[in-house]
């Protein structure tokens, strides 16, 4: 008996691992810096190069980080959740401009499609986004009032990602705060 | 045909050079800057190392790395700097860790398991085999063998 029981359990573990591994995306790396305070930076803005911000300038609300550039076609298509995000919901986005290869298109960009930006971070050669963990865009953090990164996503943002993702943690990080 | 391949061999070494190109290190520090790189997976393009890989990423990596070495930082440090910011997952050769002992171990415990279905197999075969009657040969091969232990005592 236990000659065909076990070829045939270790046939469906294998089948397991396998078929769950069929619906992951391997291009989704786990962030190690969810929990992490955000790194430490002092840079210029998109608009106004002679403003200088740090990262404290990011605390004191939980807030998202978005990262784009006019390069990235991907990022013009979560351009309007970014846009409904900052101006119905109301949360703060902080933008970080990766990698920009045309400044003043950029800023045309935010001009033609809305700006749903509190600022945006100019880090033209991705330094600061090597110390985030990026390796792409867009990518989106979801960070809480002491600066810590919560949650981070990967890709297009979409109303479906924020309701399943993102607004379950918001909550969260608002119920411990209210306690 | 000829042409072709040559073409293609060209192409082939046209695409390293891009690569190799980009960054020069100091000569102290090639070996180990080579080394570091192999160590590395590229998150772009994800089963090349960053030593391999042609994506804007992975030259923003190395010329962290290359900065990062003529700084004077240990080869320690660059690895962990790179797990800090991505994860266990850039590293090609992962720590120990409860959650990698699986990964690092599981393939002993397998060969463990391997090893005792086999003994257990041949244990069972042979156990089988010695109570197999004799075929006609190996009764004649006894009777002989009888045979010449009785002539050996009959001339003791």
């Amino acid at each position: 008996m236990i000659r065909f029981l076990l070829p045939a359990i270790m046939f469906l573990c294998l089948a397991g691992f396998l078929f769950v591994g069929l619906y992951k995306d391997p291009s989704l790396v786990p962030s190690p810096l969810i929990g992490k305070p955000i790194p430490t930076f002092a840079i210029a803005t998109l608009k106004d190069p002679s403003k200088t911000i740090t990262d404290k300038d990011l605390q004191g609300e939980i807030a998202l980080i978005n990262v784009w550039a006019t390069w990235c076609p991907a990022c013009k298509q979560e351009h309007d959740t970014l846009v409904h995000l900052s101006q119905q919901v109301g949360i703060p986005i902080y933008g970080l401009n990766y990698k920009e290869t045309d400044k003043p298109g950029a800023i045309q960009w935010l001009q033609d499609y809305g700006d749903p930006y509190v600022f945006n971070l100019s880090d033209e050669n991705g330094r600061i986004a090597i110390d985030f963990g990026v390796y792409g865009a867009p990518e989106t953090f979801l960070i809480d009032a002491k600066g810590i990164i919560r949650y981070k996503h990967v890709g297009i943002m979409t109303p479906q990602i924020w309701q399943s993702q993102f607004v379950p943690i918001i909550n969260q990080l608002e119920n411990k705060v209210a306690q | 045909m000829n042409t072709v391949k040559t073409i293609f061999i060209l192409v082939l070494l046209a695409s390293n050079a891009i690569n190799a190109d980009l960054i020069t290190v100091a000569p102290e520090y090639e070996v180990r800057y080579q080394n570091i790189l192999e160590e590395l997976r590229c998150l772009v393009c994800q089963n090349q190392t960053l030593a391999d890989s042609p994506s804007d990423f992975a030259t923003d990596i190395r010329v962290e790395i290359k900065e990062m070495l003529e700084q004077g930082a240990t080869d320690k440090e660059i690895l962990k700097f790179m797990s800090d910011r991505y994860g266990d997952f850039v590293l090609y050769k992962p720590p120990v860790r409860p959650r990698t002992l699986l990964l690092w171990f599981g393939p002993f415990l397998l060969l463990f398991g391997g090893v005792i279905i086999a003994l257990t197999m041949i244990r069972k075969r042979a156990v089988a085999e010695s109570f197999k009657e004799l075929d006609e040969n190996e009764k004649q091969r006894l009777k002989d063998l009888l045979k010449s232990e009785e002539d050996q005592e009959d001339k003791n």
